[in-house]
């Protein structure tokens, strides 16, 4: 009886949703405010219900009800309760429920905080919000149904996949759904402006705390699942370019871009039909990589099922909501008008740069990522493209991205001086360049071309980001900075501080796979692995091999790691749980493999050096996206209205016209 | 005129950034292809020598062998028609057994063995690599005929 309580809501979703879709934009075209006003409810409706049917999974899980046959796949009496919660999104249904909810949790959202703005407009917005929903949710009812019942079912379940039984599961997939489900709310502003035809700076100030929130769910989400792979799965790697991974950093690269060209179209009111452009296709991307990872095409941990009609399902999707869009936006771009020009030194070229390159590296992992596909798909001889491809194309644009951040953020919009911006930062350049030639030596003793090409532009951004403030500390005189300002600088810091990370860790990580007895000493990178014992544990559902080695440096005790050898039963899988001794210059991280005879066992043992500021890196980035995004000037659009002066940009441009536009 | 002259220069050398940058990238997407081959394509010689390349199959139930206390092992895999040796020196994935399906990264010796050095093994028991499931069919096809 419960999960057909759980399936009348989900059927209840879809009708509300596909009434948020259709009525309010037939209202807004013929003018009809009873229609135009139905987008709201209908949106609160909708949360209301995917979220109980979100519920009764959920219930579904705890109680063990495997007649159901999601639960029966995926879960286990024997598992614990809190991975039986988060093993609704274990599986392919629960996460499209999951994204459906986190769908319905934006447009609830969006719904409430755009009561200030025209009703024309809003409901536009909803209506395109709607569409999308009615898609997936449509999806999630006629081709993947979590409450699907099993008959004649079975007492018991075949377990969580034990990858998933693990806390950084906890977190991953919502918060990543959020980033990726909230690049729906761009897109729908940018077709609702498509829709009317007409773009102002109002529509850039209401698009850019949405954007900048789904980027940062985003950054979070990606961090955290290169957490849970590197400790889980990853054997020391924090990024191994799989398609899956692409599938969510391709539209990272896409929102990030779009963050800094909104920047400029509510500045200066240009790039108008750029912004929207990328807006469109940072949403095409999200869904370009459900697609990839719930259709099958690609295999990984991700992709749960390979049942035909699902891709397709999804490909239809994604040509109906991006195709139109693109349509739409072939139609309509050229009715949106620039409001001026800049000149080639100015912050408007470095945000222009900032776009063109990272839209370069999109393009090229892109098409990394796909080209396996097509090549597939057009019965050629199958092909994988490897790491090094990704690695090169990745830095080729985002190196010189990195030294042009630095100048970037401290150029005046519209027009400067570029000898004048030069003579600004030379000291900062030349001091960073000094400091990556000097400090691997110093912690590491060798040095290398690419380390120091990296570690200089990590440095240089780094600093660079803190010039304005420590400027401000220094000179009373100087402008004070906004919230949405030091947004910006930390998430910039924080950018210098991945590229520092990501760099030193590449450049100086140790890695060793040895055959060790208990009894055998070894040293790695300075440190001595000492194998004391290994013995045999029983957990709650699975029994283990554990070492037990102690780590010393410089016959100092540094600590003692236990990594462990599981065999699940009833899944029959055999899982390595690392043991990582971490702390924030390194971690020394160890896997035990199988006994490979001899009484000898494979252990892999990782030295990675500065890898936590990897992560650490990333949530600076997404803290100061936080800044930017609760700025008091999307707070409070009334005193804006009033005439208080927003105070963004780094110095006054000359001639900036006043910051309220159009209506 | 001077800004204009100054236009130039800077638009010519953004082409010429921007030539390179293309050229380097297609070097680096070309030399990091990994074309998939059978065993039967590894007998039959058609894989280029010198060239990494990805090698699938199902392993041979009892083929595994390993150099007692070390991490040097072997073992041999099908595609239910020829079979091929490969040789390992890392630590396997944990999904990695006898009679299922996996994929190697690596190089053919003179003595036509794969030297490995990454193996990707599936991910649960209903997942096979679509160009392993494929390569299998095939076999089994010819094996009809």
């Amino acid at each position: 009886m419960i999960p057909e309580l759980g399936q009348f809501a989900l059927v209840l979703a879809v009708c509300l949703s596909l009434c948020q879709a259709a009525l309010p934009l037939a209202g807004s075209f013929t003018g009809r405010n009873d229609l135009m006003q139905l987008a709201r409810p209908a949106a609160a409706g909708q949360f209301v219900f995917v979220g109980l049917a979100f519920a009764v999974l959920a219930y579904l899980f705890l109680t063990d009800d495997f007649s159901v046959e999601f639960v029966f796949l995926n879960s286990n009496s024997d598992l614990p309760s809190a991975y039986k919660f988060t093993a609704v999104w274990g599986g392919h249904e629960g996460s499209l429920l999951l994204w459906s909810l986190m769908l319905a949790g934006w447009t609830l959202a969006v719904a409430f905080a755009s009561r200030s703005q025209p009703l024309e407009f809003s409901s536009r917005v909803l209506g395109v919000l709607g569409i999308v929903s009615s898609g997936i949710l449509l999806f999630t009812l006629l081709t993947s149904n979590p409450f699907q019942r099993l008959l004649p079912y079975f007492p018991e379940g075949r377990d969580l996949n034990p990858l998933l039984q693990d806390p950084g599961m906890v977190v991953h997939p919502p918060m990543l759904y959020l980033g990726y489900v909230g690049m729906s709310v761009p897109f729908a502003f940018a077709v609702a402006a498509l829709l009317a035809g007409r773009l102002d700076r109002n529509w850039a100030r209401w698009t850019r705390p949405w954007t900048i929130g789904a980027w940062l769910f985003l950054t979070c989400g990606i961090a955290l699942g290169s957490w849970w792979a590197y400790y889980e799965v990853g054997w020391g790697g924090w990024w191994f370019w799989d398609p899956v991974e692409n599938a969510s950093f391709l539209p990272w690269l896409m929102a990030t871009a779009l963050v800094h060209s909104l920047a400029v179209t509510e500045r200066r009111g240009i790039f108008k039909s750029w912004t929207v452009l990328l807006a469109i296709s940072a949403f095409t991307l999200s869904l370009l990589g459900t697609f990839l990872v719930r259709s099958g095409v690609i295999q990984s941990v991700h992709s749960f099922a390979n049942d035909p009609a699902r891709g397709l399902f999804i490909l239809g999707l994604l040509l109906l909501i991006s195709g139109g869009a693109f349509v739409l936006y072939a139609l309509r771009a050229a009715s949106l008008e620039s409001e001026g020009g800049f000149h080639p030194v100015s912050r408007e070229s470095f945000l222009l740069a900032n776009n063109v390159l990272l839209v370069v590296a999109t393009a090229l992992i892109l098409l990394g990522t796909l080209y396996p596909l097509f090549v597939d798909a057009l019965n050629l001889p199958e092909v994988s493209i490897g790491e090094p491809y990704f690695n090169f194309v990745f830095l080729l644009p985002m190196l010189p991205l990195g030294v042009l951040l630095g100048f970037g953020m401290h150029a005046a919009w519209q027009k400067m001086s570029g000898r004048k911006l030069l003579r600004q930062l030379f000291w900062p350049l030349a001091v960073s360049i000094a400091l990556a030639l000097v400090l691997p030596f110093i912690f590491f003793g060798t040095n290398s071309f690419m380390t120091v090409v990296g570690l200089a532009t990590g440095i240089w951004v780094g600093f660079s980001s803190f010039l304005m403030p420590l400027g401000r500390l220094f000179n009373a005189e100087a402008v004070r900075l906004s919230r949405a300002q030091w947004g910006m600088c930390i998430a910039h810091f924080g950018v210098g501080v991945f590229i520092i990370a990501a760099t030193v860790t590449s450049g100086y990580s140790v890695e060793q796979d040895v055959a060790a007895r208990e009894g055998q000493q070894w040293q790695l990178a300075g440190y001595e692995l000492d194998f004391r014992e290994l013995r045999r544990i029983e957990g709650q559902n699975f029994t283990a091999d554990e070492a037990e080695i102690e780590v010393r440096r410089d016959g100092r005790y540094v600590a003692t790691l236990r990594p462990q050898r599981r065999d699940y039963p009833v899944r029959e899988v055999v899982m390595t749980e690392s043991a990582i001794d971490a702390n924030p210059f390194r971690d020394v991280l160890i896997a035990l493999s199988d006994s490979v005879g001899d009484g000898a066992w494979a252990v892999h043992a990782r030295y990675k050096p500065l890898i936590r500021f990897v992560w650490i890196g990333c949530v600076i980035m997404a803290l100061g996206g936080l800044l930017a995004a609760t700025d008091s000037r999307y707070r409070r659009p009334k005193e804006l209205r009033a005439g208080v002066k927003p105070t963004e940009g780094a110095k006054p441009a000359v001639g900036v016209p006043a910051e309220e536009g159009g209506r | 005129m001077k800004s204009r002259h100054q236009r130039m220069i800077f638009i010519g050398g953004v082409a010429v950034a921007m030539l390179a940058a293309a050229a380097l990238a297609y070097k680096a997407f070309s030399s990091n292809l990994l074309y998939y081959y059978s065993p039967t394509q590894v007998r039959a010689g058609e894989v280029p020598a010198d060239r990494r390349f990805r090698l699938g199959g199902l392993v041979v139930e009892g083929s595994f062998e390993r150099v007692t206390g070390t991490l040097t092992s072997r073992f041999r895999v099908t595609d239910l028609e020829s079979e091929v040796e490969v040789e390992y020196h890392k630590v396997y994935p944990d999904l990695f057994q006898e009679g299922q399906g996996m994929v190697a990264h690596g190089t053919l010796a003179d003595d036509g063995r794969f030297i490995a050095d990454t193996i990707l093994a599936k991910h649960d028991e209903n997942y096979m690599a679509p160009e392993l499931a494929e390569s299998l069919a095939e076999a089994e096809a010819r094996a009809a005929e």
